[in-house]
């Protein structure tokens, strides 16, 4: 018996290991593309251009000069880019968390009438796909003279109808005792709502920024539709015309690049926290 | 108010006109508004005239042909790598074997943070078509010569199907951890002592137990899958001329934003809703969704 027993915690063990190396080269796998991204930054284009992508670090031409390029180029476009990705970011988040923790709340917490048709809607709006309602909202932007304003790229996306749906379903899983007895005390439904609700949802919300700040950071088709003054361009949609099929500005690609992974990564690690 | 403490959800105190089913209508606007759209020709917020199916008959061209078959080469794909490939991981990483799991499952998350149209450069010169390209490097070590990799639909499609995996393997798998662990380990215990081997514990408890979770996996996967465009755009810029990569959404934006022919650009919207719905509904019924016992 104790022979076996060893046999075993010896194959445990090759297991654990053999388990643990598979995991760790796959992330050492993932991580290449940063630090080709991370390498290229510190070379000047006309390298990028001949040599082309190399995993080797070259201490000869490598340096943060191309980051000072993101300063220089066309007027310090790059900037701009950034301050519109970051503008719409945290619009775009506040308003989405704001009203869809409202609504899936609502949803949640309150019987009344139409209530199982509006939540019938909005798992119909989740299940078609946002693309095919490009062209109509465009033409509804047109009519009400939002193109090419922040305000325009980030109306569809006020109240997304996945996070309404994320903050019902947990919602559901709050006492509703609290309010109740909130009412009793004769506190109002939105003092209940921001005073007592919101506090126990934290963690709701901390998802929610993070998954609400990857879409609005990264989204590419919408703003590319409504915007349409360099200026006001968001980072996906700069960084898409400094590549053309006639050759890239890699001076300024890739530095951009790593910068426009910072913002993100910082959101994720704070929201991260609240889990 | 003393018989709403008494139901188990609370009545509102007083109506408001966003519960009013009224709103109804407005809310699918945008949605009848394109299948109005996909009959018309439209010249001009004022100009528009009904043309009935000829947006349908003059979509079944060259272009939107290419532009079909990329997209279900795509889907398909993306469905199958990005369903196991996960679920694998998933599976090692709730069975106690890996140290620090939560160290693992956090790093394989970063890629979703990042920029697709960022990431795509990255990808692009690592599979370019110079020999000195890393992908072409690699392929060298093997004595095999280079490939111009994105100037072909089928090792284009391979290089996209990689920055998808790439960029969403850590989400898969937080989904399938999250399902794993509601699975009571009683259930995994009891089979030990039954002698079932670890790779019949995965199909007898496992699987089923992640059914839901596979479900709703399968799900948006299909979705992102056809209404891709992002990782298309990345790897070949907006409008490159031989049409490779180029998925159905990308297809509407050229018809409708570059040729301006929205009404026709409706039209491919709509035959891409059929396709994602019939896909999708297809999917459900083969995974039982709509038995009565689940």
């Amino acid at each position: 018996m104790k022979h076996s027993n060893r046999i075993d915690g010896k194959r445990q063990r090759t297991k654990s290991i053999l388990a643990t190396t598979l995991m760790f080269i796959t992330a050492a796998l993932l991580m290449i593309p940063f630090y080709f991204m991370f390498l290229s930054s510190l070379k000047p284009g006309t390298e990028m251009l001949r040599n082309g992508l190399s995993l080797t670090f070259d201490p000869g031409v490598s340096s943060f000069k191309n980051y000072e390029a993101l300063n220089t180029y066309r007027d310090g476009i790059y900037w701009k880019w950034y301050k519109s990705s970051l503008i719409i970011m945290v619009l775009q988040t506040v308003a989405g968390l704001v009203l869809s923790s409202m609504v899936g709340y609502g949803l949640a917490m309150y019987r009344f009438k139409g209530r199982n048709a509006i939540f019938t809607l909005v798992l119909i709006l989740m299940m078609v796909p946002f693309e095919i309602l490009l062209l109509p909202l465009y033409r509804m932007l047109i009519k009400a003279h939002l193109v090419d304003t922040y305000f325009g790229v980030i109306l569809p996306y006020l109240v997304p109808p996945f996070m309404i749906f994320f903050f019902r379903q947990y919602v559901l899983g709050l006492p509703r005792e609290m309010l109740e007895a909130a009412r009793i005390d004769g506190c109002t439904d939105y003092g209940v709502f921001f005073r007592i609700m919101v506090p126990n949802m934290i963690p709701a919300f901390g998802a929610m920024t993070i998954l609400s700040c990857m879409n609005s950071w990264n989204n590419l088709l919408w703003p590319l539709i409504v915007l349409n003054t360099n200026e006001k361009f968001t980072i996906p949609i700069g960084m898409g015309t400094t590549i053309t099929p006639y050759g890239n500005a890699f001076d300024v690609l890739m530095p951009g690049a790593v910068m426009a992974v910072v913002p993100i990564i910082i959101v994720y690690l704070f929201a991260q926290k609240t889990g | 108010m003393n018989e709403s403490s008494l139901s188990r959800q609370t009545t509102l105190r007083k109506k408001h006109w966003i519960t009013d089913p009224k709103v109804v209508p407005y809310v699918l606007y945008p949605f009848i508004s394109t299948i109005m759209m996909s009959f018309q020709r439209i010249d001009g917020p004022d100009n528009v005239e009904w043309i009935g199916t000829a947006n349908y008959e003059k979509l079944w061209n060259r272009n939107f042909k290419q532009a079909l078959a990329t997209t279900f080469r795509y889907a398909f794909w993306d469905v199958v790598v990005l369903t196991i490939v996960p679920l694998i991981f998933a599976v090692i990483l709730n069975s106690g074997s890996v140290k620090y799991p939560s160290f693992f499952k956090s790093v394989y998350f970063i890629p979703a943070l990042t920029s697709t149209i960022v990431v795509g450069i990255v990808f692009r010169l690592a599979f370019g078509s110079l020999p000195t390209a890393p992908a072409n490097r690699l392929l060298a070590l093997f004595g095999l010569p280079p490939k111009d990799w994105l100037m072909f639909a089928d090792t284009g499609n391979f290089v996209l199907i990689l920055l998808t995996l790439w960029r969403w393997m850590g989400v898969n798998i937080i989904y399938y951890i999250s399902g794993l662990q509601a699975i009571p380990t009683e259930l995994y215990e009891a089979a030990k002592i039954d002698g079932a081997s670890s790779v019949q514990q995965f199909f007898h408890i496992s699987l089923p137990g992640i059914k839901p979770v596979l479900i709703y996996v399968i799900t948006i996967t299909v979705l992102g899958g056809f209404a891709m465009f992002t990782e298309s755009v990345a790897l070949w810029a907006q409008n490159n001329p031989g049409g490779v990569g180029r998925t159905i959404v990308g297809y509407m934006y050229m018809v409708g934003f570059y040729k301006n022919n929205m009404g026709m650009a409706s039209a491919v919207g709509l035959v891409l809703l059929g396709l994602v719905l019939v896909v999708n509904l297809l999917q459900l019924i083969a995974m039982g969704f709509f038995k009565k016992e689940d």
